[in-house]
């Protein structure tokens, strides 16, 4: 049975959970589609994570590697094929906990980057899982900065062959994902060399494991590179190349070839392949971030309901701890940023669809768009939800501690998404080269892409509101927030010519303005946010009071962002301190006014108790019956061979003789 | 590995320096005696070779708590041998013995003997006392049960008095009552402090504490009417058996309850305690110690990130040129230099409420407690004030070690999922804060109504002057110099009035409007948070620029000031909002305060090493592949993940039940 506490709370909802469900799905067919796909999954035993918590490092490694096995069985059984609609949703489902994800990744790494007789040879082999792939860019001194790595590759006329070689430990490839144990052949990233020339990084694919007894191959040192704070599940390796040798036709040679005598040549454009290096961190955002961010919000409110705390009033009984105004400025601003980020998650993807169309049809004009704001959102987006997901953690005190909340594991994993796939503060400098180009060239008059044409328009004078239902208004934080990232802007710019002018080298005044650029990116980024937010919910039907409640989130995301970062919109007076006030009331109101439909706008993320993993979290909320039967199983429970060993001599006497 | 010699970025960055480490570890440690000291403790530990053992990070959880088992009994044991008692020389030694991390008999040592101390009677100590001194008795410390933790009264666990056996049953009336928490329970202990609902005579008498065995002597298993047992895996304490206990009509003595205060007579009669206000006194020194597990922490973190920082060369500052060091990224300097400056900081504050609490706890047994009540307020709030912030910078510094950090050789995740929990335990920091700010509240309200109030609140005294003047408070009362610290502790100062006074005026608007007290307080708990935010922030500014003018060694105290001035200028750039609002600073002067922080980066620079080489964590201590004093970090990673469990053997046994049947199929 439900908890009353939480069966309460869904009577009074103001809207219709299960149309808001659709209306994030895409569509009631597609809600139908991924509950199906859901269902299938979790039914089967063998998907089951019910001892994820308790499982040491190797024993997660030995389960997805099962799943993923199954999931070939599975997959055939149920007709789900990798182009049907059932796809995107079995990630979701698995909750990502099964092996060989990089095969996939080295799958794609072939497709994009080889010529169509290696597509032909390797694809197919690869689709049967007759090897297992991986892709080595990473190396243990070298990031996000290709240029540096340092793994070299020399053409060996005489044998057409190349040498592939780790010259010092720094250039050892790590952090590869199933590398460690599990991949046969792996996609190596390596300094190209003919003649002693070299021609910069390509793509090599190298067998690492023997196909017969997986033993390592000649010249080949692989290993797991250890326990980290999380994907337990996946082998993350180390690699080591000593004089190993490779046919000429194992350099992926779509765009470079080397020819028999070591001519080098270039083919083709490679833009289309950086696109599909930017397209990467715009769909992890959906499996990778909004998923996890939440989960973490269903589970933390549907706990915040559950638990009493203290009393409101003298008396009664003990409150709801999401009663207290204190759990509510926690909770429902992440709450509001789930779906700020799930609806400019929709237009990103939108706008890339559209820029690969344009791009088969070689025209490649969006592209500097599109980078720059894959590269930014990836920033913000991941940033911004890893610290959502930490806040629910501490907003469920002590039992968000335990593993056993479902909290502390998403948080591992979601914060791993600010590193990979470039670097948050790499990639907010990317974004913001992109922006103080489009700044100067505005200034000149010249044309900007249409997410930026407002640098073109000169913004001065003050926010209009007079009261704070003013600020109710999208029009008028809309405005706010672009008149903000208009002045970080400019402002750098106009700084970055000064040092400039006087005298500083381009790159000396560049680092000096990072910190500033970044600001000026992230800004940028949250006003693109805001906007798309309240644009989307004025298309949204009026029915089923969809759009009312869309409209109450979209109001505490853009105020509470105001509330947080006042300074910024107080700096030259754009809002003032009395309008400031009005900013914070019209704010505390909000939270008030969402708590009603807090549980009911979680539900409405339609999580599976399985998917959540969570003993705070199920929809029941029977939170503590939960977390007392989970516990019993914990292995600890089981045996303690520290009694015998140690607890016994202590209690029995061998101290008391000092 | 190899002996190596020391990294070459490292050395350069340490010959560098402006100042000598050693004095300025010294003025950590409060006076080079006291180093001497810590590091011979630490020499005895980390010499000897009992204490060894294989990374923990390789271990299950079974392991863990096996070797932090074993360590913890060698240390009692050594303890004693070396004749080691003071307190802070304990510290050190267990510290060291379990390399920061949380041991299973903390609350045996830390709650269990004290409570006997000072509430059991004599006659209690002579039963309890030498057996759990000599390990005979285990014990721990149950208070939180799972459906109850901050708010005390709220426990539900019964002890209903039996005058006709004079015993005393406990019950765990509910699942929500189960013992939930409490370190050492699951596994460790036979007998419990219990903390439970005393019902005598059928009326409740509040909260009263318990002994109660809980496991046999001997077997010990677990005692009929007892369930024990372990709450299962956490984020971190590991070594921990955090435990839970149900109790079905388990029967103690009458003399079991802890009498030194409350009674209850043979037949049944209640003797009321007289008014206790020493347990402020417990509370005030374990929030110190919080305080100074922040600086610890976040120190700690710090350093690997900054010796990492040094030692990774990344991308192109300028072009043509080698790879530079991250360090000498602006973006790199702006995480991670305010977080240095920060750990210093919080350094001196645990300093500070640590050598106030000896003051003021002489003062007790003299009677004079006075300044009681604002040390119990001020700490609530410094510990979750400077908890926060660690929270938050540790993660930073992790953040700031990339990929690397991600990995637990990097030793930050580790320094993160032990830390984390003080945002909770001992109080929940959102609740400390507003038990800070209904003191702050307190004092406006005295002041308002013409009274003075003294301490670090005496600042609201200035309030009721200028109340005849119609504008904001603040408006008028500043010039700030940015560049002396002195001026901004003013600045600082001026915005917690500033806060206090909105916090305040809202809570009266809320009251005027509605009926019920508790209501509105609820509804002005987020200003009220902000206030005391402002209150805490504005003591650690004016502490880190009382300690400078304690320093006597030019080049040291030249180094500190710099540090103090980033603490307090990058405080106010990330609140302009506050400043600007209250009408402390202009937007011109926001600016020049941006632009101080950017300089003062360059300036801490070349420094940065050496200040983090001051904290003097050896590296045993700082368990970190990313953090070695050395800086050879990428051999040892190599090293280090050899040693990985999934790397026992060379061909993974899943390749033999899964990849290769698979294969073979298809």
């Amino acid at each position: 049975s439900v908890n009353p506490d939480l069966a309460s709370e869904r009577q009074t909802a103001s809207f219709c959970v299960e149309k808001l469900t659709a209306l994030l799905d895409g569509g009631a067919e597609q809600t139908r589609i991924r509950r199906a796909v859901v269902e299938a999954i979790q039914s089967d035993p063998v998907f089951s994570r019910e001892d994820q918590y308790f499982q040491t490092q190797n024993e997660r490694y030995e389960a997805a590697v099962r799943k993923a096995v199954h999931l070939q069985k599975k997959m055939h059984e149920m007709g789900w094929t990798e182009n049907g609609p059932e796809y995107k949703y079995i990630y979701r489902a698995l909750s990502g906990d099964v092996a060989f994800l990089l095969h996939r990744v080295f799958m794609r790494s072939i497709s994009v980057l080889g010529s169509d007789k290696q597509i032909a040879k390797w694809i197919p082999l690869a689709t049967q899982l007759r090897l297992i792939g991986s892709y080595a860019q990473t190396e243990l001194g070298h990031g996000t900065y290709l240029q540096g790595l340092e793994t070299t590759a020399v053409f060996d006329i005489a044998t057409q062959e190349f040498i592939l070689n780790t010259p010092k430990i720094s250039a050892m490839k790590w952090w590869p994902g199933d590398m460690g144990r599990s991949a046969t052949h792996t996609v190596v990233f390596a300094q190209l060399y003919i003649h002693g020339k070299c021609y910069g990084i390509h793509p090599f694919i190298v067998q690492i494991r023997s196909l017969q007894d997986h033993s390592l191959c000649p010249g080949i040192t692989a290993g797991d590179i250890g326990p980290k704070m999380n994907f337990e599940a996946i082998d993350n390796g180390y690699l080591m190349l000593k004089n190993v040798r490779i046919p000429r036709e194992n350099m992926l040679s779509k765009f470079c070839e080397v020819q028999p005598d070591g001519t080098y040549v270039r083919q083709g454009s490679q833009k289309i392949n950086y696109f599909t290096m930017t397209t990467v961190r715009i769909s992890l955002i959906s499996d990778e971030v909004l998923t996890p961010l939440m989960k973490a919000c269903t589970i933390a409110i549907r706990y915040s309901v559950v638990r009493r705390q203290s009393k409101l009033k003298p008396g009664e009984q003990e409150a709801k701890i999401l009663d207290y105004q204190t759990q509510q400025e926690k909770l429902l601003p992440q709450l509001a940023s789930a779906y700020a980020f799930h609806f400019i998650n929709d237009y990103l993807q939108e706008l890339f669809d559209r820029g690969y169309r344009e791009i088969q049809r070689k025209n490649f004009d969006m592209l500097p768009e599109l980078h720059a704001l894959s590269s930014g959102f990836k920033a913000v987006i991941t940033h911004h939800s890893t610290a959502a997901v930490e806040i629910c953690l501490r907003a469920c005190g002590g039992h968000g501690y335990s593993l056993l909340s479902g909290l502390p594991s998403l948080y591992t994993k979601i914060l791993a998404s600010c590193i990979y796939e470039g670097e948050n503060t790499i990639l907010l400098l990317q974004t913001a080269r992109f922006l103080i180009k489009c700044f100067m060239a505005a200034s000149a008059g010249q044309p900007v892409p249409p997410s930026v044409t407002y640098l073109a328009a000169v913004k001065s004078g003050k926010c209009p509101a007079k009261n704070k239902l003013d600020f109710l208004s999208p029009d008028i934080y809309t405005e706010a927030y672009q008149h903000v990232a208009f002045r970080l802007i400019s402002s750098t710019a106009a700084k970055l010519q000064d040092l400039i002018q006087s005298g500083a080298k381009k790159y000396n005044a560049w680092n000096q303005c990072t910190v500033q650029l970044v600001q000026a990116a992230k800004a940028h980024c949250h006003y693109i946010t805001v906007k798309n937010f309240a644009e989307t919910v004025e298309k949204l039907e009026t029915k089923a009071g969809i759009q009312r409640i869309m409209k109450h989130l979209c109001d505490l995301f853009a105020l509470h962002g105001i509330f947080s970062n006042t300074g910024a919109f107080l700096h030259d007076g754009y809002i003032s301190a009395a309008q400031m006030d009005m900013v914070t009331a019209s704010y505390l109101d909000l939270l008030a006014v969402i708590r009603k439909d807090a549980v009911p706008l979680v539900d409405a993320f339609d999580f599976t108790d399985k998917s959540l993993n969570s003993a705070l979290g199920s929809y029941d909320g029977q939170v503590y019956q939960r977390l007392y039967e989970w516990a019993q199983k914990s292995p600890t429970n089981k045996m303690s061979p520290a009694y015998e060993r140690y607890l016994k001599p202590l209690l029995h006497n061998t101290l008391s003789k000092l | 590995a190899a002996a190596m010699t020391v990294n070459a970025d490292l050395r350069r960055e340490r010959a560098a320096a402006t100042f000598q480490p050693l004095l300025l570890t010294h003025i950590l440690d409060g006076g080079p005696e006291r180093t001497r000291r810590r590091k011979e403790i630490e020499a005895l530990v980390l010499n000897d070779p009992d204490f060894q053992h294989t990374d923990l990070n390789f271990l299950s959880r079974s392991q863990r708590y096996e070797q932090a088992i074993r360590k913890s009994s060698l240390m009692v044991m050594k303890l004693r041998e070396y004749g080691i008692a003071d307190p802070e020389e304990i510290f050190w030694f267990k510290s060291f013995v379990h390399r920061g991390r949380p041991e299973p008999l903390d609350l045996h040592l830390g709650m269990f003997l004290p409570t006997l101390l000072t509430q059991a009677t004599p006659e209690q100590q002579d039963r309890f006392f030498m057996p759990a001194w000599n390990l005979e008795i285990i014990g721990t410390y149950a208070q939180t049960e799972m459906g109850h933790g901050t708010h005390l009264r709220g426990l539900e666990t019964t002890a209903t008095y039996d005058p006709a056996t004079q015993e005393f049953i406990l019950n765990s009336p509910t699942v929500t009552s189960i013992k939930w928490w409490p370190g050492g329970l699951g596994k460790t202990s036979n007998h419990a402090i219990v903390l439970a609902q005393l019902y005598t005579q059928g009326q409740c008498k509040g909260l009263h504490a318990f002994i109660v065995p809980i496991r046999q002597l001997g077997t010990h298993e677990p005692l009929p009417g007892i369930t024990v047992g372990d709450i299962g895996p956490k984020f971190g304490y590991d070594e921990m058996d955090n435990g839970y206990l149900k109790m079905d009509n388990f029967r103690i003595p009458r003399e079991n309850m802890l009498m030194k205060y409350a009674q209850v007579e043979p037949d049944g009669t209640y003797v009321k305690p007289l008014s206790d206000k020493l347990t402020y006194g417990t509370m005030v020194f374990i929030r110190s110690l919080i305080v100074g597990d922040s600086a610890r922490s976040l120190s700690r973190a710090c350093t690997i990130a900054i010796r990492y920082s040094a030692v990774r060369h990344q991308s192109e500052l300028k072009p043509g040129e080698p790879e530079p060091q991250i360090l000498d990224y602006q973006t790199q300097q702006y995480k991670l230099f305010p977080l240095l400056a920060t750990a210093y900081a919080f350094h001196f504050v645990g300093a500070y409420i640590k050598d106030t609490y000896h003051r003021i706890s002489g003062d007790i047994n003299e009677g004079d407690l006075s300044e009681l009540p604002e040390l119990h307020a001020l700490t609530a709030g410094l510990k979750a004030f400077t908890s926060w912030t660690a929270n938050a910078g540790i993660e930073e510094c992790r953040m700031a070690c990339g990929g690397h950090g991600y990995s637990r050789c990097s030793g930050i995740p580790d320094i993160y999922v032990t830390f984390t929990p003080s945002c909770t335990y001992e109080g929940e920091n959102t609740v400390m804060m507003l038990q800070t700010a209904r003191f702050l509240v307190k004092s406006y309200t005295q002041v308002s109504s013409g009274q003075q109030v003294t301490g670090m609140v005496s600042y609201l005294n200035d309030l009721s002057r200028q109340r005849i003047q119609p504008q904001q408070v603040a408006a008028r009362t500043v010039t700030v110099r940015i560049n002396d610290p002195v001026s901004l502790v003013e600045a600082y100062k001026a915005r917690a009035a500033w806060l206090v006074e909105a916090a305040a005026k809202n809570l009266q608007a809320e009251l005027n409007h509605r009926k019920s007290k508790e209501d509105a307080w609820n509804r002005t708990s987020v200003d009220l948070v902000r206030a005391s935010e402002a209150h805490c922030h504005y003591v650690v500014v004016k502490l880190f620029a009382a300690k400078l003018s304690e320093v006597t060694n030019a080049a040291v105290r030249a180094v500190l000031t710099d540090l103090c001035l980033l603490y307090a200028l990058f405080g106010i750039s990330r609140n302009t909002g506050d400043f600007l609002q209250a009408g402390i600073l202009t937007s011109a002067q926001i600016t020049q305060v941006n632009q101080h922080v950017k300089e003062l980066l360059a300036v801490i620079r070349p420094n940065a090493v050496a200040l983090v080489d001051s904290f003097d964590f050896h590296d045993v201590h700082l368990g970190s592949v990313l953090g070695r004093y050395d800086g050879n970090v990428y051999e040892n990673m190599f090293e280090w993940a050899k040693k990985s469990p999934l790397n026992k053997t060379q061909v993974h046994e899943s390749f033999h039940k899964h990849l290769k049947p698979m294969q073979a199929k298809l």
